[in-house]
């Protein structure tokens, strides 16, 4: 499988989902310039997490405006799967590829720690290997990572099944606690209507080798690759 | 013009000397390139003639103090550098770019020496958390870290965070940085002949920071608050893409040398390369791009302006280099080159602005062995006797304890800083040491079978109680959190935050305290290789001075091999818990927490470290983790063998049952923080063997209990239940401590 990695001024983990891609899974990897129009002949575009133009304004917003966020746009369009994680989720939503926002943590300070995570929908090419209610360990670290969507869209993401990730407990209960930043229903990931354009917050390519604590990660890059 | 050297930090001396080896008057512009470099932070004035104590040679040391970091071979393809370094005046006056530049700072030293940063740390030490201002300094430093060191995408992996009433107007954020480089490509700041040009690359240059390495060499007065534009202001962002431009330089061999630009800014770096490579420099200044009109020769020289880097290149490479720059958006401009004469001049459109020699600038600034004199607090404090302190209720004490920020756990802190970018992290903050693996995926030949640990030490009270014992503790206590993860010590960078030099009992502390830590550094085996000295972390208000506790922060960076590591938890029921180490002597509870949370009191005489006996116990807790005869490890430090068992079973939701035969009072017992002490866990099949072995390296040992699986911390002396306690409510306290004495700002 050939996965392209979308490398903004400000990306820092693009290093690391190449590595996983590359080193771990043996696939073919390359990085895409953000002045790159074109995304021809990829099966796969990652958007890494970073600080994509030093996240000002906010986050995503500038790199949701360059040459390759448009391509992002037009490969997801004709069905491309687009896999946003972090600040590419964030790009994702500025993009309107994926609904709603994500807003600054609940306690207004970055957040790095490891979460559990629920999947809820295990329908999409990015989680078809996971079980629904399986339970994940993957960390986060982010700010802005409060995810926001007005009630009647959020029934209607319910409805088509759009909500992926949920944070959860241990035991995988959906728990006010659980929830490491405020994100209305605890929602950590979702995908468009039709399941080919995927955001979450949390960092699978942190999770992807035993030698750092979880490989539970690795259950997403295997769905895409199967 | 006798009165500007003062506002240029000289002194009259200073500057008679400066006439005499000049032959004339500097000009405004020389005078102010002479005090920023004469400046205690940049010429090391005080601090020269002791640091020659440390030892900085062994098998694996490519490069020792000097350059702008030390570097290590960590096996046949890779090496490291790192380096720490204070940034304590600018977080006081400006929490958060203060801390803030200090992290982008470091992170460039690291860089110069061709490395990629992969791994950043952080001392922080303030006042105490009752006061508001406090509070903000907190918020605003561990929010200008997180800021910087997050968005630039390296991992902050590990650090200590302690309070104390001395630090109140002088927070020390002492930060660290970590890189990687192939194996025999370390760059230098150094042109290789004259005719070599300096290309100025990064950010614009603007106003801020004029005056930076002056205000960092002096004492905070009444008028610190106003000192707030002397303060150098980061933009992560720019550094970042500096990073990348730089990896990219180097990778296509574009340069033959790289320094950063600092304390100084321009004039330092340019005559820093100049003076390394033995040769003269001119400088352009209307090539530099500014970021404000209308700036004088004077702050275009002076200027700390941030992510900004000199590089040396052949001018025939300019227009390669400059072709990178625009890809990053930075700015780039040829502003110099190295010349054969020994002179510093710089040019104003054509105007010769300031012509010095090199050597007047880099080397001859002076060099004081100052008065020394044994300060007199010491007779008050030595009078300690810890017998007549009144019994206090060992559950109260705990509780007391676990309320303690210094004793509590730091996640507020770290939890702010992505430890994990990078995916290298093995061991997380939080334990006694970070463990890190060490690959850069763009170059997948940078890649060691060897992991790396590091972890940052100080413990200021031992210090103030005993220079010379406190600064063995402290190295001893370093090198002992390696070994409880499983690695040797290969390196130590350290940073020495002291008060006022000019006065003899500061720079008694600091000769005291360089000699202890020399003294455990060379029977422990471990080189300095780079390190930095912050003086001056003085107050002085209407009628008193207040100088902060000598304060010594040494990190110690050590190797893992065959991936043999350990972290501190308890992992199963039914394990044995035992206490290893230097333990046939009398628990002292001198200038431990206990004494000062429970009763108020730093007080006492440091409990001397025994360094053969520490030598053994680290060469033992090795060969346990090599052999898997030890499921765990953690050194009882802060807050004594108490805490230390709490932290072991926090997040485990194991329990301990601990039974203690001993005639000491049991609140010195277990609050003691006598050094050289490691509690361990291991298999019941295991404990003969492990005993054997623990003997045979002539260490003691004592069985302490065995962990348990309802959660509960009971204690038993001589078999008769003295507590009971369930470790959910004190795991809740301990880690809520930090959040909760936070809040509430104004």
């Amino acid at each position: 499988m050939k996965f392209a990695i979308c490398v903004f001024p400000g990306s820092n983990c693009d290093y690391d989902v190449y590595y996983v891609i590359k080193d771990i899974l043996g696939q073919s990897a390359e990085f895409v310039h953000y002045t790159q129009k074109n995304l021809e002949g990829y099966d796969c575009v990652v958007l890494p997490g970073g600080f994509s133009f030093g996240d000002y304004l906010r986050a995503g917003a500038l790199a949701s405006k360059t040459p390759l966020a448009y391509a992002v746009q037009d490969f997801a369009q004709k069905g491309g799967l687009v896999l946003g994680i972090c600040n590419g989720f964030q790009i994702l939503t500025e993009l309107h590829l994926l609904p709603g926002a994500l807003l600054k943590n609940e306690n207004l300070r970055f957040i790095c720690k490891d979460v559990y995570l629920r999947v809820e929908n295990s329908q999409i090419p990015f989680t078809r290997k996971i079980e629904k209610g399986e339970v994940l360990n993957i960390p986060i670290a982010h700010g802005e990572g409060r995810y926001y969507v007005p009630e009647d869209l959020l029934k209607q993401m319910e409805d088509r099944n759009q909500i992926v990730l949920r944070y959860c407990e241990k035991d995988g209960s959906i728990t006010p606690s659980s929830n490491p930043n405020g994100s209305i229903d605890n929602i950590a990931g979702v995908c468009n209507k039709e399941g080919n354009v995927f955001g979450l917050m949390p960092h699978p390519e942190r999770a992807s080798e035993d030698l750092l604590g979880s490989h539970d990660g690795l259950l997403f890059w295997h769905s895409l690759i199967s | 013009m006798m009165e500007m050297y003062r506002l240029h930090g000289l002194t009259k001396e200073e500057y008679e000397r400066v006439l005499e080896k000049l032959g004339r008057e500097p000009n405004h512009v020389e005078l102010g390139i002479l005090g920023a470099m004469w400046s205690e932070h940049c010429s090391y004035k005080s601090s020269k003639v002791f640091l020659k104590m440390f030892p900085t040679k062994s098998e694996m040391v490519v490069q020792g103090p000097g350059e702008n970091a030390g570097v290590i071979k960590l096996d046949e393809s890779v090496w490291i550098t790192f380096k720490v370094e204070s940034h304590n005046h600018p977080s006081y006056i400006e929490p958060f770019n203060g801390a803030a530049t200090g992290v982008g700072g470091i992170i460039r030293d690291v860089l110069s020496m061709g490395a990629r940063p992969i791994a950043l740390g952080n001392s922080l030490r303030f006042g105490p958390l009752d006061d508001p201002k406090t509070k903000h300094l907190v918020k605003g430093v561990v929010k200008g870290i997180s800021a910087y060191g997050n968005s630039i995408g390296v991992p902050t992996v590990c650090g200590e965070t302690f309070f104390e009433e001395c630090y109140i107007t002088n927070p020390l954020v002492n930060a660290f940085c970590l890189g990687v480089l192939p194996a025999g490509k370390m760059y230098t700041s150094r042109a290789r002949e004259p005719g070599q040009v300096l290309v100025l690359i990064g950010s614009s240059t603007g106003r801020d920071g004029v005056h930076g390495a002056v205000m960092a060499s002096g004492e905070f007065s009444q008028d610190r608050e106003s000192k707030r534009s002397h303060v150098q202001v980061g933009d992560p962002y720019f550094g970042k893409k500096l990073l990348e431009a730089l990896m990219e330089i180097i990778e296509k061999d574009l340069v033959v040398g790289l320094q950063d630009l600092g304390a100084a800014g321009l004039a330092g770096a340019s005559s820093e390369v100049a003076n390394k490579s033995g040769m003269g420099v001119e400088l352009y200044l209307e090539q530099v791009p500014l970021r404000e009109e209308g700036m004088e020769p004077y702050e275009i020289l002076l200027s700390e302006s941030q992510e900004r880097m000199l590089l040396i290149t052949q001018e025939e490479k300019v227009k390669h280099i400059e072709n990178i720059a625009k890809r990053h958006h930075l700015e780039c401009a040829q502003v110099g080159k190295l010349t054969d004469d020994g002179q510093f001049r710089a040019y104003f459109n054509g105007n010769l602005v300031a012509e010095l020699p090199v050597s007047l600038i880099v080397e001859e600034a002076p060099v004081y062995m100052r008065e020394r004199t044994e300060p007199s607090y010491l007779v008050e404090l030595r009078k300690f006797q810890q017998e007549q302190l009144p019994y206090v209720d060992l559950k109260e004490a705990l509780y007391n304890l676990l309320s303690s920020p210094n004793v509590c756990s730091k996640e507020w802190v770290y939890s702010q800083y992505d430890y994990q970018v990078g995916t290298n992290t093995v061991l997380k903050p939080g334990g006694d040491a970070a463990v890190l693996r060490i690959k850069w995926s763009a170059r997948p030949q940078i890649r060691s079978e060897r992991l790396i640990a590091i972890t940052m030490e100080g413990n200021s009270r031992m210090v103030y109680l005993n220079p010379y014992e406190g600064g063995k503790f402290v190295v001893a206590e370093a090198c002992r959190n390696l070994a409880c993860v499983g690695a040797v010590p290969v390196g130590i960078t350290d940073c020495l935050n002291f008060g006022n030099p000019e006065r003899p009992e500061i720079m008694w502390q600091l000769e005291q305290a360089i000699k202890g830590m020399a003294e455990a550094c060379q029977s422990l085996g471990v080189p300095v290789v780079s390190g930095n000295v912050s003086l001056y972390n003085e107050t002085v208000d209407e009628k008193t001075a207040r100088n902060i506790y000598p304060t010594p922060v040494v990190v110690a960076v050590g190797v893992v091999e065959n991936r043999k590591f350990l972290d501190h938890k308890f992992k199963e029921d039914g394990h044995l818990i035992f206490l290893i180490g230097d333990l046939k002597r009398g628990s002292k509870v001198d200038g431990s927490e206990f004494l000062k949370r429970i009763h108020g009191k730093v007080l006492g005489d440091v409990p001397e470290v025994n360094l053969e006996k520490e030598k053994a116990l680290h060469g033992l807790l090795l060969r346990l983790i090599n052999e898997d005869l030890i499921l765990s490890a953690h050194d009882v430090s802060t807050g004594g063998l108490m805490l230390c068992l709490l932290e072991c079973l926090f997040g485990t939701s194991l329990g301990a049952t601990i039974n203690l035969y001993t005639d000491e009072r049991l609140d010195f017992f277990l609050f003691s923080e006598n050094p050289t002490r490691v509690v361990v866990s291991v298999k019941k099949e295991d404990a003969e063997t492990f005993k054997d072995m623990v003997e045979a390296k002539g260490i003691d040992w004592v069985l302490l209990g065995r962990t348990t699986d309802d959660g509960i911390l009971r204690i038993e002396l001589y078999d008769e239940p003295v507590m009971e306690e369930k470790l959910e409510p004190l795991e809740e306290l301990w880690k809520n401590t930090l959040e909760k004495a936070l809040s509430h700002t104004l």
